[in-house]
């Protein structure tokens, strides 16, 4: 019922000073969303349509650092979103994106402060964002596998 | 207490959220003429197209007044609220009585002046009711005319074209989207619109519409015909105020709300197309029919109505439409003025299409084609009017973002949500 109280219990922040702009994080992001869950070579060899990484990552070098969304306590995008689509969760405090109700209208890119959003139109037009790897129910996979520690979580609670 | 809430669209579950996020346990009371649960309005060009189902069109969960503890009161038209004694008087005679209202009967149809108006096959394009209409017409082949080239209009072709219709649409000015686009901009969309056969009539307008009981066609002010089998009205809307007109309730082109969503009467709030409310960029009340807004004065009015102290002051016109094969997104200022400087980037080989609107140090409004990517960072610099000076040179940046903000904002941004 309420679902813009809560806090999402944890966030996931990047240390510009310590990136390296490997990109090791948009890498992981695709497997991790790819239907050979993780497995690099599969998703990289075998699928001519991966998945759209979830994390942006800004570079202007000797600058970088990656940016997911921050699953806001007073999300624009759910405020701003035409269908419904775009939902807080009030369990878990994420912003998610349900796929079936979303009709690619792109008011979500235009009202996130963030600019983490992206347009994906490899199978119908969505817009898709960090889900916190929700359905692997482990760390997400660009912490677990930035090599520099980058990108951390922080726990809110 | 009872709350009730004229209305069933964005701002009215904005409102309901709002008041639950105060009040967990009074009851709200919604009261809507049309007959669904609560559905997106700007979701029947989808419907129409095709593209979604009416189940798909529902904004909220099927168990969202259960869950909020509302009772809608559906397909009943409010017809009086009696402002003295607290209550809303519906068209069946049953009396509804408030602790707290809030009047969120959003926008109506402007019906041009043309004559023949009245005729059968001859729709406007807001409600679900009307989708459900053009749909019984719009068969493969058949021949459409719309009249307004605004966003709701070029809509309707949209939807129309992916039906295999053969599109017509015939507007005044001089470009398609005149509130938003200037001529390089509506030049692309008509390019576009040509791939997919819609005729597009500029400065011209309808004199007439033909036909006996029924719509066969139009007759243009420069003496040309164009026949059609149904047609499509999208001249604008207008703040639906019908319900409280000769009221003493303040009323301007809207229903006028200060910046907590109240009117000049106690326990009255207003939220969404019926409110003039505080336009941020142009610092004066004005309407913002647009879903974001909506929600945002719909959740802000239900948190005072529920007794908070919010406010909400940063409303301003925002658009994001997908139109067949462009991407369109827009924000703030739209028109050139006094003391703002445009900046315009036209790349034809990729075919977009950027254009900045800055005033002194701020950037107060944006237009993007195509690549529309993280338009909503521009969004953010116009909300909370950051100094742009640093950083102007970069805003046309195909890969624009947090880098190349100065570090003291970068950071902060980088460890906000």
């Amino acid at each position: 019922m309420d679902k813009s109280n809560i806090t999402a219990p944890k966030k996931i922040y990047a240390k510009e000073d310590v990136c390296i702009g490997c990109r090791l994080c948009e890498i992981h992001c695709i497997a991790a969303h790819s239907k050979y869950r993780h497995d690099l070579i599969k998703t990289f060899k075998k699928l001519s349509k991966r998945p759209l990484p979830r994390i942006v990552v800004e570079e202007d070098v000797p600058l970088s650092f990656g940016l997911q969304c921050r699953h806001c306590d007073e999300p624009e995008c759910v405020k701003a979103c035409i269908t419904g689509a775009m939902q807080k969760d009030p369990k878990t405090g994420l912003v998610i994106n349900d796929a079936e109700r979303c009709i690619g209208c792109w008011t979500c890119i235009l009202a996130c402060p963030y600019g983490v959003i992206r347009r994906d139109y490899t199978n119908k037009k969505v817009a898709s964002k960090c889900d916190f790897c929700l359905e692997s129910g482990s760390e997400p996979a660009c912490v677990k596998n930035c090599p520099n520690e980058a990108l951390y979580i922080k726990s809110l609670v | 207490m009872s709350y009730v809430i004229i209305g069933n669209s964005v701002a009215a579950v904005g409102a309901v959220e709002g008041i639950r996020k105060i009040d967990k346990v009074n009851p709200i009371v919604i009261i809507s003429d049309e007959p669904y649960h609560t559905y997106s309005r700007p979701l029947i060009s989808y419907y129409l197209a095709g593209k979604v189902t009416q189940d798909n069109m529902y904004y909220r969960g099927k168990d969202f007044y259960n869950t909020n503890n509302v009772e809608p009161i559906l397909g009943v038209k409010a017809q009086h609220i009696d402002f003295d004694k607290k209550e809303v008087v519906l068209e069946d005679g049953r009396k509804i009585s408030y602790t707290k209202l809030l009047i969120a009967t959003g926008s109506k149809p402007l019906t041009p002046p043309i004559e023949g108006v009245e005729k059968q096959n001859v729709f406007n394009f807001i409600k679900l009711d009307d989708a459900k209409a053009i749909e019984k017409v719009a068969t493969r082949g058949s021949k459409a005319v719309v009249i307004g080239a605004s966003f709701s209009g070029l809509k309707a072709v949209e939807a129309l074209v992916q039906r295999g219709v053969n599109v017509t649409v015939i507007d005044i000015m001089d470009r398609i989207m005149p509130r938003v686009f200037d001529e390089t901009a509506s030049s692309m969309a008509l390019k576009m619109l040509e791939k997919y056969e819609a005729k597009v009539l500029l400065k011209t307008s309808v004199e007439k519409i033909l036909g006996h009981q029924a719509a066969i066609g139009v007759l243009l002010k420069d003496g040309r015909e164009v026949p059609c089998d149904f047609i499509v009205l999208a001249a604008g809307v207008r703040c639906n105020t019908d319900l409280v007109k000769g009221t003493k309730l303040k009323i301007n082109r809207g229903i006028i709300v200060d910046t907590m969503m109240r009117t000049n009467i106690p326990d009255v709030y207003v939220a969404g197309d019926v409110a003039e409310g505080y336009n941020f960029i142009e610092e004066r009340n004005a309407e913002i029919p647009i879903i974001p807004n909506a929600y945002k004065q719909g959740e802000t009015a239900g948190q005072n109505m529920a007794g908070a102290q919010k406010i909400f002051d940063k409303g301003f016109i925002m658009n994001s439409m997908p139109l067949l094969d462009l991407s369109i997104v827009s924000a703030g200022v739209s028109t050139p003025g006094e003391g703002i400087t445009v900046k315009t980037i036209y790349n034809q080989e990729k075919n977009t299409y950027k254009k900045f609107y800055i005033r002194g140090n701020n950037l107060v409004g944006y237009l993007l084609i195509n690549d529309i990517d993280r338009a909503g960072i521009y969004t953010d610099l116009i909300r909370r009017k950051i100094d742009i000076s640093s950083f102007e040179h970069q805003l046309g940046r195909d890969d624009f973002g947090f880098i190349y903000l100065p570090k003291a904002l970068r950071s902060q941004l980088i460890l906000e949500g």
